[in-house]
Formats: C-alpha cells, structure tokens, sequence
C-alpha cells in the first residue's frame, strides 16, 4: 500500500493554527486552574468526560435495551415511549439533584438555609408518580384519540 | 451484531445522524454562549479588581481584561443575570448529555487520527467534554452546598470556564458552517455519525428532540420558581431556594447563610457588646451603637438578595442609614471613596468584604437596620448589614461590625 503524502498526513493548517490558539489559552487557564490539588482536579476534568463516556452513556445504553428486548418479547413494542419517557425524565431529575435527593447535604442545607427539612426525596417519588401517572393517561386515552383502533402494530413515529 | 465499539456496526441507533447533532449544537452554540457571557458579568460583579477580599483569583492576568466597575443600576441587574445564569445552565444539561449520546460513537473512530490536524482536534475535544462536563458539575454541586470538588468554587468554575471556553470556540468555528448546512438541506448527507445497520426506530427523531425538551421544560419548571415569591418560589420543587418561605412576617424571605450557621453569638450582637466602628482614610474613628445609628437620619431603599447560587428574592423594604452619610461621619463630605467592610462572622469567604466608591455614594446603598417594618432578624444580619443596589449578596455584608472607607 503506497504511504498517504506529508500534506495528507498533516492536514487543514487553518484547522492546526485554530487548535493552537486554542490550546494556548486552554493553557494559560489550566496552569491556574490547575495550582493547588492539581491530580484531583485534572483527574476531575478528565474523569468527567471518562465516567460520561464510559460508564453512564453504556449503563443507560443498556437500560434501555432492556426495556427494548422486555417489550418486545411480550410483543408490546408500541408501550416502550409510555415507560421510558416517564423513568427518563425521573432519573434526569435524580442525577441533577442527587446531593438534595439522597439527603446528602441535608445537615449543611438546613443549618445555611434556614429552611425546615425539606423532604426533596418525597418531592422527587411526588414527581416521578405524576411523571408515570401522566404517561399512563396519555396511553389511555390513546386508542379513544385514534378513533378506537388497536394500538399494537409497527412504531408510531416515523424515522427522521 | 458487532461486539467492539470500535466497530461502525456496534452502534445501531437510527436516531443518529447529523441532523439531530447539528440541531443540538445550535441550540448549545446560543445556550453556551449565553452561560460564559452571564458567567463574566457575574465574576465582574464581585469587583474582583478592588481588593484582594472580593478576588477569589488574583492570579487572573488577562483572564480579567474586560473588567469594569460594577454599577448599581439597574438594582434588578444581579438578579437577571443570576438567575440566568444558574437556570439556563440547569435548562441545558438534556441538550448537552443528548448532544453527547449522538456523538458518542466517534469517541470509538478508528484510526484515531488520520493527520495532525485530527489529531490535535482529538485532544481538543478532550478539554471540550471535560470542561463542559466540569463547569455542568461543578456549578450543580455548588447551588446544591455540596462542596466535595477539590477547590474553591470560584477558582475552579472560573478558570475551568476559561479552558473550556478555548476549546468550545474552536469547534464552534470548525462545525457551525457544517452544522448549518445540515439544518438547511433537507437530504441528509451520508456521515458517520448514521448507523450503517441500523435498529428498526422506537422513535422519530423529532419525537427524541421533544423528549430532550421535555426533559429540559421539566428542570426549568422545578427550578425557576426559586428566583420569585409566594406561589411561584411553591414550584421550585427540587431547586434548593424554591419551596415555602423559612419562616414568616416581615423576615421571611430567603437566606443565604444564618446566625448559627455562621457562628454569631447573641452576645455578640446584643445593645450592651455591639458597636459598629466606622473609620475614614484620615484615621478618623467613631464608634457608634445601635441607638446612634437609628438617631442618625433614616432612608429607604427596595432592593433584592440575589445569590451566585442562582436564587433570588423580589425586592424588600429596607430602612436604614445610608453608607454615604456614614463616609460623611467620619471626614468624607464629598465624593464618597470605596469602603472595606468587616463582619463579626469569624469565618467564611467573604466575612470581608469591599465595595467601590460608585456603590457607597449611591443613595440607595445602605447600613440597613430594618427590613419590611420591623427590626432585622439575626438571619438577616441584626445588627446591622449592607444592602446596594446590584450587589452580588454576598457582598451585602450581615452583621456588619466596621467600616474602613479609603480608597482601596
């Protein structure tokens, strides 16, 4: 196989000075972003990107696929939206108020705010039930919405 | 079904393609832009160029060349920006984790780089994942009093936005023209990023950009409700400000830190021990009690707290003395300079804290003793505290003990 040519190799020199500049600012705010624990912090930095990547994009990958192959199994493809949707949009708020959610911070919250004990995980089962709840109607009054056709059959959307 | 990732055929979802990650990168080419703008104009509140006391970050350089002395009108100006700030970044995290899912693939390119050009975009997007993910983290951790990140908040989300920044303009440069160019044909153009052996669909693509919004709707729903009273605060359902009032009558608005929490002893703060020192750049002193201060001459100003935390109260009635009339006291009859004040607090980031000449000569900036009709509460800083127009609220100093003013 013939070896591909030096500019080949190199590539947009527009894009290298682009990505230069880039790193040179990148740079000068790392070295000061860095100056402290700086393993903790770049180990913060890089394992962000790696846990995302690695572990929580597979670990709902397969979650999903789970609830895909359940479905399908019980040939039920077309209630797949009416669970995912609801227990997507409970573990979004789940992951973003975590801390508050699992009572993580209740102590220092309480003591800073002056707020009563809020029950946040009561709050987030309050939301979670009317997430499911809301879903449940929607797939309910489907068929009668249809004009009382079965709802089983190919997917409802229509790939983009 | 292949098992590597690295394979083009492990990855089956017909979603993907790049109409949805184009239009997900316009969304966050305006969402991103709008965070680091408001995310400047907050660290330029603090006045980090005043005095060492408000700056988190003297080692900035550069980084704080667009700096300006921070105004106080409009006096709702914090408050918008804040409030921005905090919930346009919560709004986003859907837009960014699906942003991320429909590019994951390419994290599995093989080879990992074809040129030198590829290779240095590579490990850009590095610092681009990183830092998003880092400042999304870092800033949810923070509104939550979950301090476990390894650092001062300040340090970390400003210069980790600088970084992150960097790599956000060159791939904003490098993608928005395709990008564009995606939204506007209609045919989509054979990519990478579309599974060659693709799942039968569960969902349409427009299908999973209303999920993505629904997704975003939700948090916005549950969380900008902290920036307003009353009923509206009630629908912050999982925003850490959002829920009922701590306590009622005229103190019972929202809290930064309280008494206890800051460790404020009513001892210190009773008639007998209290004293506020007000020094002027001549040395001249005077110390005044509670009783001097409230037969000194009052004024009025409405004015809300608006925290870095991204929640807000609307506007209080505060009573007070006016800090130029303070600066006056003590041999600053015109032009009011800058004023170092100090808290009984004994610890905390900004016990101390300084405000520049424009905020102390403004008539509405006060040494307020009285909010809503009724004395200050311990939670809200009796004795004595700060309140000016477009502060940030930590810079509304509570129970203030002395006032240095000079120029700093």
């Amino acid at each position: 196989m013939r070896r591909p040519e030096l500019p080949v190799l190199i590539g947009n020199p527009l894009q290298i000075l682009l990505l230069a500049c880039s790193f040179a600012l990148a740079g000068y705010a790392g070295v000061r972003l860095l100056d402290g624990a700086w393993f903790e912090i770049a180990l913060w930095f890089v394992g962000a990107a790696v846990v995302h990547d690695l572990v929580l994009v597979p670990l709902y990958g397969a979650a999903d696929q789970t609830l895909l192959r359940t479905f399908e199994a019980a040939d039920r493809r077309t209630w797949i939206p009416y669970i995912r949707v609801p227990a997507a949009l409970s573990l979004l708020l789940l992951l973003v108020w975590f801390p508050l959610i699992t009572g993580r911070v209740t102590h220092r919250y309480t003591g800073a705010t002056g707020h009563p004990p809020a029950d946040f995980a009561t709050r987030w089962l309050l939301l979670t039930a009317a997430l499911f709840g809301a879903s449940a109607m929607v797939f309910a009054i489907g068929p009668w919405r249809s004009g009382g056709g079965r709802r089983e059959g190919s997917g409802r959307g229509r790939p983009g | 079904m292949a098992r590597s990732p690295f394979s083009p055929s492990f990855w089956r979802s017909p979603l993907r393609g790049p109409w949805l990650t184009s239009v997900l990168g316009v969304v966050l080419l305006g969402g991103i832009t709008v965070l680091f703008v408001t995310g400047l104009v907050s660290y330029a509140a603090y006045n980090p160029d005043l005095s060492p006391v408000n700056d988190k970050t003297p080692d900035k350089g550069v980084l704080g060349f667009y700096l300006f002395s921070w105004p106080t009108d409009p006096h709702w100006l914090y408050r918008l920006n804040q409030g921005v700030h905090v919930t346009l970044g919560i709004t986003l995290i859907p837009v960014l984790l699906a942003k991320l899912w429909s590019v994951v693939p390419r994290l599995f390119t093989l080879p990992p780089a074809r040129s030198l050009a590829h290779a240095l975009e590579r490990l850009s997007l590095l610092l681009l994942v990183g830092g998003a993910l880092f400042e999304f983290v870092t800033g949810v951790l923070n509104v939550q009093l979950d301090y476990i990140f390894p650092g001062s908040f300040y340090t970390l989300h400003f210069y980790g936005a600088w970084v992150f920044i960097a790599a956000f303009v060159a791939h904003a440069v490098l993608k928005t023209p395709m990008a564009l160019r995606n939204l506007r044909q209609l045919r989509e153009e054979q990519n990478d990023l579309i599974a060659p052996n693709p799942a039968e669909p569960t969902v349409s693509r427009r299908g999973a950009l209303w999920f993505v919004g629904g997704g975003s709707l939700l948090l916005f729903g549950t969380t900008v409700g902290q920036n307003f009273d009353g009923p509206l605060r009630r629908t912050a359902l999982l925003a850490p400000h959002g829920g009922a009032e701590p306590g009622s009558g005229p103190g019972g608005f929202q809290i930064n830190k309280t008494a206890a929490y800051a460790g404020i002893r009513d001892a210190d703060t009773s008639e007998e021990a209290w004293r506020l020192v007000v020094v002027g750049a001549n040395g001249h002193t005077v110390r005044l009690t509670r009783a001097d201060l409230l037969a000194m001459p009052h004024h009025s100003a409405a004015l809300p707290i608006a925290c870095v935390e991204g929640w807000s109260t609307s506007d209080q009635w505060w009573r007070g003395v006016r800090l130029r009339d303070l600066a006056a006291l003590v041999g600053h009859d015109e032009d009011p300079p800058d004023v170092l004040v100090e808290s009984l607090q004994q610890r905390g980031a900004f016990r101390r804290a300084a405000l520049r000449a424009n905020q102390v000569a403004d008539p509405r900036s006060l040494l307020a003793l009285a909010v809503n009709g009724e004395d200050l509460t311990p939670d809200h800083g009796y004795p004595a505290r700060i309140i000016v127009p477009a502060a940030p609220g930590v810079l509304n100093t509570k129970w203030v003990a002395r006032l240095t003013f000079g120029d700093l």
